[in-house]
């Protein structure tokens, strides 16, 4: 479009408090942390262990994909249950990449195909993993294949006017089909095992801490990236139809918007962003299975949003923290509590706090002025 | 190549096209039933441009459906709809039809109660309405002198920032009235635009109407119980009964039509 | 324990059997041979004989329970207790050794002691005896097999026993005779006498005989085209009903009251855990052979258990949640977490045994080796059954006219003094109840474990939006047809991709038919 309006929507986004938040976001997350992990010597208190800067790098990966999740969610009231698949397809493009650069290093020593092929007894790599032994393939594909599938998803049940809970349980059977397939051998994916014994990527080893601390700063970039991407969208008239969209969709059909392409772009959008985020989980963690496709992942997903609050940007990278961060520390200290505690939270958000921890706050705040 | 979706395709008609000529809306022996029930039976209607036409009749009459129809809410079973002497409103979708021309308020106000009363007006104004064009929308000056003056005609000036959730039915309902305005269409149904106004209220959207209606650029078809309100706007006079018209004229001679007697005093 | 009654049965009767001809003592003398090959002779020589007795005697050479007298009198260890195996008279065991045997040996005997079933008095055992003939034919054999047929009483080990004479017969040199073996299988519907036919094919010398060969073949083809069909629409329909009781429930509360619940997999979980703790109470409490009955009770103990669940959590969580779709979505899978994990809790993370009772396992053996298992046979009924009489309960009872009335016009029927809360938790238990009973039919044909629910979980929800919310029979035809394609497609594509088609092919059905196969009009569950 014209390119004036475009440079002053950005400046408009110029609520001061987004900048100085987004400002002491990233003193916090790019530059508190390395110093912490580096300088700090390592029998310091304040010393941030290697793991650590890897679980943190994870979260973001998390809060964007809940950003993701946020935009379809909380401003397009599409629940999608298929999240979980867009951010396997994203780890799974950047896992053949760096299953790729293994190179001849894997246990057969075979410079032209993965180890798991050469024990499937295959002769040649099959025509779809060609290209990913370069880094923009993968990266693009990243964006590309969970986009296209959204979109070709999205357009097919959009156009039908399928909503609600409908459009949940047919994105939950396309996730569940997915997972399906992917712990097929025949696939050509790993199977059940998926990929993993990564070594390096982009030459730079997994196993070295200045390689974790760079992918997590990358990740710390790209959540800051995709949340003014969002807020892009969800501050422009489109994102305001969007909500319209949520809140009475045959309205907005009558005001001579369609709200196929609304939601649709609302939808691809989001699964690229939640394959960005899964192609940035996967040389962190070190493995993707078909075990992510599982529905389960999906709708916790959700739950990161609702608890956070959804309809809020902020709210949604925050839930994500908060839920993952919980997660952390109740596997370690009591595994058997966390399903309970995780079931409790589904029902008390749904119940109790409509609009997450943001919208508490919020509450708490207006009494706080009330009173004062 | 979003906006492809919004260039309305002309179809032929499929009924005989000579009597709609001259028309801006034309229905000929347009049916629908649910489950049984017949909605709308073998109604015709035409609308001259520029036409101010007032719809009377008794509940389950089919006012709602007939609105339904020709927005493309509802396909008929059978009949032709057709607009502007030529296109066949039964084959496209509400959205499609919106940006032909045709505006509608609803008989229960529908606002976006999330938004408030600017964006609800921001959103119905009259600009490019594919994906990418939303994105990179940016109000000009004069968009926005439109919505102010907008939001003055409605007496909603010092409400613009309110969410439009947090009015009153009567606010909601001139709201809705406004969004109609900002979307400068052609053929403007309304559906009961008064009911739940206070009487001073109903006199000014009378007189709204009655504007709109005096430039001859626009149609509107006015759905109403107020029979107050129907002598207001002075206009030919339609009544529906049982999914077709009764009787068509002015009040005067409907009010005498011994049809329409018997239909709203029962026999 | 059954073997060991037989045996002693056989005892019994060869006590009481007079000695008869030498031919039978001499043989038995022979086993203690000085070399194995000598052993192997001999003991196929006694089971040729084709007399009752000589079972007894090889299966104890094979346990090495068989011993040589320095007088040469062959003496068998049983109990402890040693007898002379010919005359059954007790003898002593002073100087006896036990008569040596290698693997091949003991192969062979066990070969023979298998064959020499078809002499014995229980048909079961007879049965089997034909079996192990036809499934691996020897020569030897033929002549006993002969024997056994002339004394056979029973048609249906008769009609075995004649198969496996054709069988051998198949190898006779006589053409004439092998051209009559042809002509007794080609009503067989056995692959592997397809098998030995084909073979024979590119053997046999004998035109005549090879064009009754061919002929045979063909005529087996096409049977077993048909037996597969069955046995394919069979298990279809097995399938088809395990979704279905799967399903029920959830159409029940998807339908009626627009409520997804996500939880609706733990109360098939909690039905089968209950169908678990029934049994195992059974089993402390009563004797063994009434164990079997802890079928029938857990039925109605899984539908009362889970019925309470379900009003319980309808009246503390779901109420608050109507109109809201997708929280109640969310709100229900947390409820399933929560279950799931308070079952693991209590009966650990691995798998619990719920036993098929006696009386449910077994089948109806059908031709070409394909047998309709009891149990899934009874699932079958069981889940018609459950359908049923729900379509009784919502057309005939007043709590199924109220709760119709609720589902197509809620204020109208809380004016007219129906109490919908109560309705709405009734129904909410009744779906629930009927999952519970789906889980005490699921656990008798798969492992009870805490994630038993998650498997049925997305399949009950296709089913249920294929077949059209709020519509029984659209339910009872999704299941069935999900089944059946699944099936049918199984040996083409495998299970996984079977059913990632499936998949595929609903969501574009979906596409096409938002509302299912059979949309309920009028109410629609939007959000």
């Amino acid at each position: 479009m014209n390119a004036p309006s475009l440079s002053a929507r950005l400046l408009a986004a110029d609520d001061r408090r987004l900048w100085l938040g987004m400002a002491g976001c990233a003193i916090a997350f790019l530059v508190v942390v390395p110093m912490l992990n580096l300088a700090m010597p390592p029998d310091s208190a304040l010393h941030m262990p290697n793991y650590m800067v890897t679980l943190l790098g994870k979260y973001l990966c998390y809060a964007t994909l809940a950003l993701a999740m946020d935009l379809v969610w909380g401003y397009c009231g599409v629940l999608s249950l298929g999240h979980g698949a867009f951010f396997a397809l994203g780890g799974y493009a950047m896992g053949m990449f760096m299953m790729r650069s293994i190179g001849a290093r894997g246990v057969y020593g075979n410079a032209d195909l993965p180890d798991f092929m050469v024990f499937l007894n295959w002769k040649e790599l099959p025509w779809y993993w060609m290209g990913f032994d370069h880094f923009w393939f993968a990266a693009l594909m990243a964006l590309a294949v969970p986009g296209a599938l959204a979109f070709v998803f999205g357009w097919l049940a959009f156009r039908s006017r399928i909503t609600g809970v409908y459009l949940s349980i047919i994105t939950q059977a396309m996730t569940y089909a997915l997972m399906l397939a992917f712990f097929r051998n025949e696939m050509g994916f790993g199977g059940n095992n998926g990929l993993t014994d990564f070594k390096d990527i982009l030459g730079f080893p997994l196993a070295e801490p200045s390689t974790k601390l760079g992918l997590y700063m990358l990740s710390a970039l790209v959540l800051g990236l995709a949340f003014l991407v969002a807020r892009f969208v969800v501050t422009s008239k489109l994102g305001r139809i969007m909500m319209a969209v949520r809140d009475a969709e045959s309205r907005v059909r009558f005001l001579g918007y369609s709200p196929t392409w609304v939601k649709l772009f609302g939808f691809t959008l989001s699964a690229m962003l939640a394959g960005l985020a899964g192609a940035l989980y996967v040389p962190q963690v070190g493995i993707i299975n078909p075990s992510e496709f599982s529905p389960a992942n999906s709708i916790e997903i959700a739950i990161w949003v609702a608890v956070g609050g959804r309809g809020t940007l902020v709210g949604a990278v925050l839930g994500a923290f908060a839920v993952n961060g919980a997660k952390t520390w109740l596997t370690g200290a009591a595994p058997e509590l966390w399903l309970f505690l995780l079931g409790a939270l589904f029902i008390a958000v749904t119940l109790g706090l409509p609009k997450g921890l943001l919208g508490l706050w919020g509450q708490i705040r207006r009494k706080e002025k009330a009173h004062a | 190549m979003l906006d492809d979706k919004f260039e309305v395709q002309v179809d032929e008609p499929h009924g005989p096209g000579v009597p709609a000529a001259g028309s801006i809306l034309y229905l000929d022996g347009v049916s629908v039933s649910f489950d049984g029930f017949k909605a709308l039976n073998a109604l015709s209607l035409i609308l001259a441009p520029g036409e101010l036409r007032t719809i009377v009749g008794p509940n389950g009459a089919g006012k709602t459906t007939m609105m339904d129809v020709i927005t493309g809410k509802t396909r008929p079973d059978e009949g032709d709809v057709l607009f502007d002497e030529k296109v066949d409103l039964t084959r496209l979708d509400e959205s499609e039809i919106a940006n032909l021309g045709i505006g509608r308020k609803f008989q229960k106000p529908t606002v976006f109660e999330h938004l408030s009363v600017f964006e609800n007006l921001e959103l119905a104004l009259k600009a490019d309405r594919g994906a990418f064009a939303t994105l990179m929308f940016w109000l000009s000056g004069e968009q926005r002198d439109t919505i102010d003056a907008t939001m003055a005609r409605i007496g909603l000036a010092d409400k613009s920032r309110h969410l439009a959730g947090a009015l009153s039915h009567g606010q909601k309902q001139w709201l809705e009235i406004g969004m109609l305005l900002m979307q400068d269409q052609r053929l403007l149904l309304l559906d009961e635009p008064v009911a739940g106004m206070t009487d001073s209220e109903t006199e000014a959207t009378a007189q709204l109407i009655l504007d709109l209606a005096r430039d001859g650029s626009r149609s509107l078809v006015v759905v109403e119980h107020d029979m107050e309100f129907v002598r207001a706007l002075g206009a030919k006079v339609t009544v529906l009964h049982e999914g077709s018209v009764l009787a068509e004229g002015t009040l005067e001679t409907i009010q005498a039509d011994s049809k329409v007697i018997e239909v709203y005093l029962g026999r | 324990m059954k073997a060991f009654r037989l045996l002693l049965v056989l005892l019994a009767l060869l006590a009481w059997a007079p000695a008869h001809a030498d031919e039978f003592s001499d043989a038995v003398r022979a086993l203690n041979a000085d070399n194995f090959a000598d052993k192997i002779a001999a003991a196929e020589a006694l089971s040729a004989l084709g007399d009752g007795r000589a079972a007894v005697i090889l299966e104890a050479l094979a346990d090495g329970r068989l011993h040589a007298a320095g007088d040469g009198t062959i003496v068998m260890e049983q109990g402890g207790a040693y007898r002379d195996a010919i005359t059954q008279a007790a003898a002593s065991s002073a100087d006896a050794s036990p008569i040596t045997v290698n693997n091949r040996l003991r192969g062979v005997l066990r070969g023979a002691v298998g064959r020499l079933g078809l002499f014995s008095p229980d048909p079961e055992l007879r049965k089997r005896a034909a079996e192990s003939v036809i499934a691996s034919p020897t020569p030897e054999s033929a002549a006993m097999v002969r024997r056994a047929l002339e004394t056979e009483t029973l048609p249906e080990v008769k009609r075995m026993l004649s198969l496996a004479l054709a069988n051998l017969d198949l190898a006779d040199a006589d053409p004439e005779r092998r051209k009559a073996a042809i002509q007794a299988l080609r009503d067989s519907s056995d692959p592997m006498v397809r098998g030995q036919l084909q073979h024979m094919l590119e053997t046999e010398s004998d035109p005549e005989v090879k064009a009754a060969a061919d002929k045979a073949v063909g005529a087996i083809n096409s049977r077993l085209v048909w037996v597969s069909v069955g046995a394919n629409i069979f298990q279809g329909l097995s399938l088809g009903s395990v979704l279905l009781l799967a399903a029920i429930g959830l159409a029940v509360t998807f339908g009626v009251m627009g409520v997804i619940n996500m939880a609706h997999g733990e109360m098939i979980m909690l039905g089968a855990y209950t169908a678990f703790v029934v049994q195992e109470v059974f089993r402390a409490t009563l004797p063994p052979e009434y164990v079997g009955l802890y079928l029938p009770v857990a039925v109605p103990v899984a539908f009362v258990v889970t019925f309470v669940i379900g009003v319980g959590l309808e009246r503390t969580v779901i109420r608050f949640l109507y109109g809201r779709p997708l929280e109640t979505m969310l709100a229900t899978w947390g409820i399933s977490l929560m279950l799931q994990q308070l079952v693991r809790s209590i009966f650990g993370a691995s798998n619990r045994e719920v036993a098929n009772p006696a009386w449910m396992t077994g089948g109806i053996d059908l031709i070409g080796g394909f047998t309709l298992t009891y149990n899934r046979v009874i699932i079958i009924g069981f889940c018609l059954a459950v359908l049923l009489a729900l379509a009784a309960l919502l057309r005939w009872s007043s709590f199924g006219l109220h709760m119709r009335a609720v589902t197509q016009n809620r204020p109208m029927a809380a004016a007219m003094g129906i109490p919908t809360g109560r309705i709405d938790a009734a129904t909410f238990g009744l779906g629930s109840g009927i999952a519970g009973m789906a889980g005490v039919a699921l656990s008798q044909i798969g492992n009870v474990s805490p994630n038993l629910g998650q498997g049925y979980i997305v399949d009950s929800f296709m089913v249920v939006v294929f077949g059209g919310v709020g519509s029984l029979w659209g339910t009872l035809l999704g299941a069935l047809s999900l089944g059946l394609v699944n099936k049918v497609l199984e040996p083409y594509a495998g299970a996984m991709l079977g059913k990632i088609l499936v998949l595929v092919v609903i969501i574009l059905f979906i596409q096409k038919r938002p509302r299912g196969l059979f949309a309920l009009k009028g109410r629609s569950v939007e959000s």
